[in-house]
């Protein structure tokens, strides 16, 4: 299986008094709370973290796009892909990815995912998330009734300006464009960079990520236990459209903290969850529904119970019957799987053969996690847990895994001065 | 309260209801955030004395097909087109809200249509410095409250009646909010401000004195730019649906600025 490490880039300095005195970390936070000079050191552990999980041996680095989010510093994932890809040399690159409705054009999705492509030798995994209601309707102000149709559109331009090899017109509903003709053009043009769609649980979604042979990727913050329903929905689904059971067809987020024993685990990573549970997600629900973004099939199902609310579940300003926030109740919950290397190899054996899954994205920080116990619960993974369930669907093949160039045809990038850095 | 006429007319090839009921001049309706779940005591009053005609708007209960309009313009035709088949052209026309804003672009565009214009507290205008109230970006137990001086108004238009279908009657509550949102997402701003001047039909502008949506104040915008002769009437104890918070006061001014 693929392990990958997945960072949120979480603001780490919110008081501890937030849930009272704010009413949301996300849309209007207030922006007395951010402190460019201490952001410009959390931007740097992040980013060493990012580099360190390549260095320990992770199959990709995975980083993705919130606006107006104090758990979530990246309004341009592409930035800091493309330093990742000068600092890693193998590594996937996982950007999960681009809300491909925010751009216009789109194919500014296009261009910069290509470029990403080409400077790190073919590396790039594609994501294109529609976007949560507080990113796109809130904070970018877009129209929640047209969003998906946006979107759709803008995936056929994208998908089409990487692959047509003459300059076309492309004349969209809400996308005209006389010449679309990308430069660069990605390495990974068999046919294109692997595309993976992070989505809830709608049925629509797990269609149409079978019929375009997409990666469907389940991204909650809730754990394998309130997933369970929604994959085992997914391979239902694709039992139903004569899909094969492939787990690299699919992709799922879980948080995890190690150590050498579930005591020492609980000591070190109580503080951080908790900080995440807690603060993090304290979304303000007058952001959770805008009218229109849910479409009326996936309403019908919800009302009707037959999807268990899984669309609402993966958003956290819908997070009425899921309100842990102590360390007991997220790791009951499965939030978070904490342990010592036994007991956190055998529970990730279980959640990757119970939800079918071959690509983890792994949270390994979260919340106010220093950057020493990043290094620390990232290290211990790398080492104790990840060749123990690394030979997991070694039958199956990954159709959906970057294929970048061959070593001997890649760029030596030279070794990094530090002395060049920003003077401490 | 006996029940309307019901009929229906297709725009673009969807379905929109069209109520009628009463006897005498005619006069249209195009309702407010929520539309008409159910018929009203305020429409009860104008039909004592008038033929009402309550065309529904694209996505609003009783109608779809606003999936098919992407831009104001398309919104702009499907509206002028919901007139004519309603026969409402060249007749008296109220707008509330949302449907305020179309019920001003038909005076502005095609003044032929209307001939003479009620705006309850209409969209379409959009001041930074007194912005109007999101209403897409409400905790559910607000909305009520949001829309009605007493919001026990609201929640009586939007009840379950009694044989609904539990599944679909959300949804289609769901719709109505979708279309508003569809045309005046994300400030209720279509820069109506500059057809305004194209309205030559004599016009009654009215607003809930608690108006929680768009702020009472928006009136003398309006009643600025519009170029028709113009009058403002403020509805005391009503909030943004003055037509549910005062059913006859809103009735009485109708249709004294109509007669």
């Amino acid at each position: 299986m693929k392990l990958m490490w997945f960072h949120l880039m979480p603001y780490t300095e919110l008081p501890d008094d937030f849930n009272q005195k704010h009413p949301s970390v996300w849309v209007d936070i207030h922006s007395s709370l951010f402190d460019p000079r201490r952001a410009h050191h959390m931007y740097n552990d992040f980013m060493d973290e990012l580099e360190y999980a390549a260095e320990v041996g992770f199959d990709a680095v995975c980083v993705n796009e919130h606006h107006s989010n104090g758990y979530g510093l990246m309004p341009s994932p592409n930035l800091i892909a493309s330093s990742l890809a000068r600092r890693t040399t193998d590594t996937a690159l996982c950007v999960m990815g681009n809300s491909l409705a925010l751009y216009n054009p789109p194919t500014r999705v296009a261009e910069e995912f290509a470029m990403i492509d080409c400077i790190s030798g073919g590396r790039l995994i594609a994501g294109f998330p529609v976007g949560s209601p507080m990113d796109t309707c809130y904070a970018y102000g877009q129209n929640p009734s047209m969003l998906r149709e946006r979107y759709y559109e803008a995936h056929d331009l994208v998908k089409k300006a990487w692959t047509e090899k003459e300059t076309f017109a492309f004349s969209g509903r809400f996308n005209q464009q006389r010449y679309v003709n990308i430069w660069p053009r990605p390495i990974q043009n068999d046919p294109h960079p692997p595309i993976w769609i992070p989505g809830g649980g709608s049925i629509e979604t797990w269609r149409w990520c079978a019929e375009m042979d997409y990666v469907y990727c389940y991204l909650s913050y809730y754990g394998y236990k309130a997933g369970l329903t929604t994959m085992q929905g997914f391979w239902n689904e694709m039992a139903k459209l004569g899909k094969d059971r492939n787990p690299y067809r699919a992709g799922f987020l879980q948080f995890v903290g190690v150590a050498e024993s579930r005591q020492q685990a609980l000591d070190l990573y109580s503080e951080p969850a908790e900080y995440f549970y807690g603060r993090c997600l304290h979304v303000d629900a007058r952001f959770a529904l805008p009218p229109g973004y849910t479409t009326e099939a996936t309403q019908r199902a919800g009302i009707e119970g037959m999807m268990t609310k899984a669309a609402n579940l993966a958003n956290p300003a819908t997070k009425a019957s899921l309100k842990a926030t102590n360390m007991k109740d997220i790791v009951d919950g499965g939030y978070v799987i904490i342990g010592s290397p036994d007991e956190v190899v055998e529970q990730i054996r279980h959640v990757a053969t119970s939800l079918n899954v071959g690509h983890l994205m792994l949270l390994l920080q979260y919340g106010n996690m220093s950057k020493d116990t990043t290094k620390y619960n990232t290290r211990m993974f790398a080492e104790q847990v990840m060749p123990r369930v690394k030979d997991l669907f070694d039958d199956w093949e990954d159709k959906w895994w970057p294929k970048p160039l061959a070593k001997g045809q890649r760029a030596a990038v030279p070794a990094f001065r530090p002395q060049l850095a920003a003077a401490e | 309260m006996s029940a309307p006429k019901a009929s229906t007319v297709e725009i673009n090839g969807f379905p929109c209801r069209v109520w009628t009921k009463g006897t005498g001049p005619k006069l249209g309706f195009l309702a407010g955030l929520g539309g008409l779940p159910r018929w009203l005591p305020f429409l009860d009053k104008l039909a004592e004395t008038r033929t009402v005609i309550v065309p529904s708007l694209p996505g609003y209960p009783g109608a779809t097909g606003h999936t098919e309009l992407d831009t104001h313009l398309d919104w702009v035709l499907a509206v002028r087109q919901l007139i004519d088949k309603a026969g409402l052209a060249g007749a008296d026309l109220i707008g509330a809200s949302v449907g305020g804003a179309f019920a001003a672009e038909m005076a502005a565009i095609f003044p032929g249509h209307v001939r003479k214009l009620v705006l309850i507290a209409p969209f379409g205008l959009f001041d930074a410095q007194e912005p109007a109230t999101d209403p897409w970006a409400q905790r559910k137990d607000n909305v009520a409250g949001l829309m009605c001086a007493n919001g026990e108004m609201w929640n009586a238009l939007v009840a379950v009646p009694e044989g609904a279908n539990s599944i679909e009657w959300p949804i289609e509550m769901g719709r109505a909010s979708e279309a508003a949102a569809r045309a005046f997402w994300p400030l209720g701003n279509t820069h109506l401000e500059k057809r305004l001047g194209l309205i030559a039909a004599p016009t009654l502008i009215l607003w809930g004195e608690r108006d929680a949506v768009l702020p009472p104040s928006y009136a003398k915008k309006f009643a600025a730019g519009i170029n028709g002769s113009t009058r403002v009437e403020t509805v005391a104890g009503a909030g943004h649906l003055a037509y549910l918070d005062q059913p006859d006061a809103v009735a009485r001014a109708v249709l004294a600025h109509f007669s």
